[in-house]
């Protein structure tokens, strides 16, 4: 081999590189080459033999010998290596219409959503949350709202009682949430905002009554509210509720004993083509009740009634939802049917906000 | 409350047209619940007669009818048994709706015989729930007449609600009065010329009360009736009754229901000659006395309850309903009518103590016209001979007449105060006066207002701003929106009513579903679950699945699991964030965040078998919620202890020092038997008012450590005696390495083979986290020591061999 013309030697080895098939291959050939017996190896051992200039010369040319040959074994050994790669990925071939690990997904409950919907728009109106008790003494849930133990509207109440205790006084539970509104006017000095949502309860069960209920009572008191501001307020909260900027909203007088005077509150609806649709329309869909503050209750909570006075409103947080999201029935919502709660309840991850939107 | 378009206009002389008066009314706060129109629905049915009846070929039960309608022949076939040749009925022809079977008629084939039409019933026409045949009329019926108009059921009937306040619209007159006031006609005058008679009433009205009770009876007054003729009462009377949803009796029985109806007036009618003695005496029911009411019930009655009663005892429940011992039958022909106010509550008392609910009552305890029994008996008495003859006698009276008069202070500039809207104090005037308010005037701006005797309801000046306003219309109130109290909103809820709706994102994010259950379950369920105390009962609850505050909300989800898992879906996992009620005290109620996974943690799939769920997974969910509440979580201890439903071995509590924030575990099996759940089922419960807000330090974080050094990890195994727990191990590790160790946790357990009885093998992996400097061998080698060490000292621990 020494003896070989170095040209040749460059040329052989490099076409016997580009020949190689495998990395064993192309191992053997470097240590056929370049190893320590290879034949530019020995090649190089052998330039003792020579003197001066030649040696020079010589040692030179082996040396871009050698230079070529390593660049030529390492582009294809990554040639090579690519290849391997390659085939061992294709082997690596998976069914990606396979499903990944299955993720359990949560859902809020539509009540809890309607429930911050609501907040969100009476926050953006001033308003703040306040709460009570569901378990209340009769004092909190009929007389201090003017209704006296014999009041037709007591009857109409369908209270549900606890067991007595030995003075036989009875507690009950809430049937609105009312009692907040006196819990707060007693606690709290004019001007008052506030929104009380919360658990409700009356001995009532049929397809659209359950004997559990929510409701959410507000109240807004100060020197010069009126009935005008009472309007304005609800219209506002029903087209922001809906998202329906013109959606009509309508007050029909009626009554309630802790309010006077008393209004109803519709919203404008159509029934076309069976379905039922939010917004102007041929017909009404009660919503709301609400009136000015009955000057008795104030008077109750030690707010004088020739000073202050303000309005107060209820709504069944159900009743909105079903209409808002189109849930046809009330008894679900308190059955847990995970099929009910798949499709009718809510993402966590998307709560509502003025600035992000109400889901309307 | 229902009544006709006709009795309407009786008191209302009015140029609005029906569908005008239908608008107004639920603006005047008379909501319009129903309106039934049978004259519109019926018009295609007309009188008819059958001239045939011929069996029907093919059908045994069937005829075949040649009916005649006036309008010439037709053949109709015929299931019911009374159709025969003679017979005038109603005739529905074809492409007429049959509103008692939802159907619109065409011409049909049946068995083989073209029928071209029916014949009806009064079901199928939803006048009557009758069906045994078809409608038989007078012979002499015009055929080929509409029906409806010929049968006087061409007034249509409107139903509307009446809130608890408008008793007087409980009456047709008051309605027509509210009317009229809103600009729709003019009320008309009563008629009832008085009767002048010098015959004495064969029956006395005594009133026997207890001293300081004389307001039970306010008023009342009778008069007798002689030489009556209790037949039926006139058609158009028995008509409008009808059509009201009352059933025409006899013509004595069904004055009084009219007028009930009419003025909103209820009256009672005793026949004389069932009367013993000449006296009924008002007076309250002796303990144990007893009575037998109109409804065939007998009532036993105690000494609070109003009676009228005669010398044989009791026979009418004042104002709630009369008795049948003296009540009016189909041959009266003397009869004494009772027209009385009676205190409200003491009728609504007694109503309710007997469960009696009657239209009676139901005008008494919301308040009559006070003055009627002097003003209406003459209206009455003309109707009574009228229709059933008879002489009258002397009105009779007793009672010292309601004290009703009241004037309210009223300034007119009160209205545009409280309702924003401007009304000319000469149009509020109109409005009050028209409504039967007396005003007298202090000067312009001050008036005094009497309300009138039928309007109990009136209490102060913002029920006359109320009347002035809805008679002027609600949509006059002006819109404001509320005046701003900030630019930049401010949160409506504070930290604490923050939590429930973070803690529902939380949970709902770590894959649980979100119910909401009743706060009520059964007691036994209860009392499992530590409640179930007697005060906790309800005393009506709507069953006794429901009759007890939840102590806990756990058996309601575990419900609502075991619902799933019979219908298929036994894999889940919920929460709910809700009150539970430990007690009935104003502060009792707490709020509680709580979870149950049942089941599996996946469903089955490729990529493994999925895990049965377990007290771990509990306490993870237990973690996070008291992280989501700001609880540093490092600084709790697991303490093994938990309510007995729980799995005694694998639950516990998580603590901050002595208190107790948190429980988790895997439930009990009886507890999963009891809900009927295969398991296994993990539960947490958390109580948001234990868990203390964080102190509010401002938003500013404190400054973040980085270190610019290696962390170096060590393992190591510990065999220690098997009571000790992780919790006490790792502790000792920490307290041994401060501060390098920055981390431990460990990674392996193991029991058995090797180790000893009583015995377990711990592996922790320690991470040391250098601040200054990287570590040298030594650095590691000495906190390694000190570690090894600790656990000796404190956990009776050796390096495992």
């Amino acid at each position: 081999m020494a003896n070989t013309d170095p040209a040749t030697l460059q040329s052989d080895t490099i076409a016997r590189i580009e020949a190689a098939d495998s990395l064993d291959a192309l191992e053997a050939i470097r240590v056929d080459s370049l190893g320590k017996k290879g034949s530019v190896s020995l090649a190089m051992r052998s330039l003792g033999q020579l003197e001066g200039d030649a040696r020079r010369e010589a040692g030179q040319q082996l040396n871009a010998i050698k230079e070529s040959i390593t660049t030529a074994l390492e582009a294809r050994k990554s040639t090579l290596a690519e290849a391997a790669l390659n085939e061992k990925l294709a082997s690596e071939t998976v069914d990606i219409s396979l499903a990944p690990r299955p993720e359990a997904e949560g859902r809020i409950h539509p009540l809890s959503r309607t429930l911050e919907e609501v907040t969100a728009i009476f926050a953006e109106m001033g308003f703040t949350v306040a709460e009570g008790p569901d378990i209340e003494s009769d004092y909190y849930n009929f007389t201090a709202l003017n209704i006296p133990p014999e009041h037709p509207a007591r009857q109409e109440h369908d209270t549900f009682y606890l067991t007595p205790d030995a003075e036989g006084r009875r507690k009950v539970l809430r049937t609105h949430t009312s009692p907040v509104q006196i819990r707060t006017m007693e606690k709290i000095k004019p001007p008052i905002r506030i929104i009380a949502p919360g658990r409700t309860y009356r001995s009532d069960h049929d397809a659209t009554h359950s004997p559990m209920f929510h409701q959410c009572e507000g109240l807004v008191i100060g020197k010069d509210i009126h009935m005008g501001h009472l309007k304005g307020c609800l219209i506002d909260f029903c087209r922001a509720f809906f998202g329906v900027d013109d959606l009509p909203v309508r007050f029909r007088p009626s009554y309630f004993p802790f309010t006077e005077p008393s209004a109803e509150v519709d919203i404008g609806c159509s029934r076309e083509g069976g379905g039922l649709k939010i917004g102007a329309g041929d017909d009404w869909l009660e919503i709301l009740g609400s009136g000015m503050v009955n000057p008795r209750v104030l008077q109750h909570c030690g707010i004088d009634p020739d000073e202050y006075q303000g309005f107060a409103f209820g709504m069944g947080l159900e009743r909105i939802a079903m209409l808002k999201y189109g849930i046809p029935d009330l008894r679900p919502f308190y059955d847990s049917d995970l099929r009910w709660m798949r499709h009718y309840g809510f993402v966590p991850f998307d709560p509502p906000s003025i600035h992000l939107g109400l889901g309307a | 409350m229902k009544f006709t378009w006709n009795w309407l206009k009786d008191h209302l002389d009015t140029e609005a047209g029906m569908a005008e008066i239908l608008d107004a009314l639920p603006m005047l706060g008379l909501e319009v619940e129903s309106i039934e129109d049978k004259g519109k629905e019926l018009a295609a049915f007309t009188i008819a007669r059958i001239v045939e009846a011929n069996p029907h070929p093919n059908a045994d039960s069937l005829r075949v009818c040649r009916v005649d309608t006036g309008d010439g022949e037709i053949e109709v076939v015929c299931g019911a048994p009374n159709a025969r040749a003679g017979l005038v009925g109603v005739f529905a022809p074809v492409g007429s709706y049959v509103p008692g079977i939802d159907l619109t008629l065409t011409e049909a084939e049946i068995r083989g015989v073209t029928s071209r039409g029916m014949m009806c019933s009064e079901r199928e026409m939803m006048l009557s729930d009758e069906h045994d045949g078809i409608i038989e009329l007078d012979a002499d019926a015009p055929v080929g007449q509409a029906f409806a108009p010929w049968a006087g059921l061409d007034d249509p009937m409107i139903e509307i609600a009446i809130t608890p306040n408008r008793a007087d619209c409980l009456g047709v007159r008051g309605i027509a009065r509210d009317l009229a006031a809103a600009g729709f006609g003019t009320l008309k005058p009563l008629e009832a010329a008085s009767i002048t008679t010098r015959v004495a009433s064969r029956v006395k009205w005594a009133i026997d009360l207890p001293a300081g009770q004389d307001h039970l009876v306010p008023r009342v007054s009778g008069r007798s009736f002689i030489g009556v003729n209790n037949a039926s009462s006139p058609a158009w009377m028995q008509q409008r009754l009808t059509a009201v949803g009352q059933r025409p009796i006899s013509a004595l029985v069904d004055i009084t229901n009219y007028i009930m109806i009419d003025l909103g007036r209820p009256l009672h009618a005793y026949d004389i000659d069932r009367i013993k003695g000449d006296t009924l005496t008002i007076r309250l029911a002796h303990n144990g006395e007893q009575m037998e009411a109109l409804n065939e019930k007998t009532y036993t009655l105690d000494d609070t309850m109003l009676v009228i009663g005669d010398a044989d005892g009791a026979d009418d429940l004042a104002g709630i309903m009369g008795g049948q011992r003296s009540g009016i039958t189909d041959d009266t022909t003397a009869m004494f009518l009772e027209m009385a106010v009676f205190d409200p509550i003491s009728v609504a008392t007694t109503g309710r103590k007997l469960n009696i609910h009657s239209d009676a009552r139901y005008r008494f305890e919301r308040g009559l016209d006070v003055t009627s029994p002097d003003w209406a008996m003459d209206y009455v008495s003309a109707m009574v001979m009228d229709i059933c003859g008879g002489e009258a006698s002397e009105i009779e009276c007793a009672g010292p007449g309601a004290d009703w008069e009241r004037s309210i202070a009223f300034r007119p500039a009160r209205v545009a105060e409280l309702s924003g809207v401007e009304v000319d104090p000469g149009k509020q005037d109109d409005i009050l006066t028209t409504l039967g308010f007396t005003i007298t005037r202090d000067d312009a701006d001050h008036w005094q207002v009497s309300p009138p005797p039928w309007r109990g309801d009136i209490d102060g000046a913002a029920d006359l701003v109320e009347e002035v306003i809805r008679i002027n219309g609600f949509d006059a109130i002006p819109e404001l929106a509320l005046p701003r109290l900030s630019v930049v909103g401010h949160p409506a809820v504070d930290a604490s009513q923050k939590r429930p709706h973070s803690l529902r994102r939380l949970l709902a994010g770590r894959g649980m579903m979100e119910a909401v259950t009743f706060s009520f379950l059964d007691r036994k369920t209860a009392e499992r679950f530590g409640g179930g105390a007697e005060a906790m009962q309800l005393v009506n609850p709507i069953s006794t699945d429901l009759d007890t505050m939840r102590p806990t909300i756990l058996p309601n989800l575990l419900s609502a699991i075991s619902r799933n898992a019979a219908r298929g879906e036994a894999d889940a996992a919920m929460f709910e964030v809700g009150p539970v009620f430990p007690g009935d005290g104003p502060d009792d109620q707490r709020t509680v965040a709580a979870g149950v996974r049942h089941g599996t943690n996946a469903p089955r799939n490729w990529h493994g078998e999925p895990r049965g769920v377990d007290w771990a997974d509990a306490k993870a969910d237990a973690l996070a919620v008291l992280a989501g509440l700001g609880v540093n979580t490092d600084s709790l201890q697991s303490m093994p202890e938990a309510p007995g439903w729980y799995h005694p071995g694998q639950s516990g509590a998580l603590c901050q020092g002595r208190k107790v924030l948190a429980h988790f575990g895997a439930l009990h099996p009886s507890v999963l038997d009891a809900f009927d759940l295969r398991g296994p089922a993990a539960a947490f419960e958390v109580v948001l008012d234990d868990v203390n807000l964080p102190k509010a330090k401002g938003p500013a974080r404190p400054l973040v450590q980085l270190s610019a050094f290696q962390p170096v990890s060590r393992d190591f195994a510990f065999v220690l005696d098997a009571v000790v727990t992780a919790e006490q191990l790792l502790r000792a590790i920490r307290g041994a390495g401060k501060p390098l160790v920055s981390d431990a946790s460990v990674f392996d357990v193991y029991a058995g083979k090797g180790i000893g009885d009583g015995r377990k093998s711990v592996a922790v992996s320690v991470t040391l986290q250098p601040v200054k400097a990287t570590l040298r061998d030594e650095e590691i080698e000495a906190v390694s020591t000190a570690i090894i060490e600790a656990v000796a000292k404190h956990c009776g621990g050796e390096l495992r061999g």
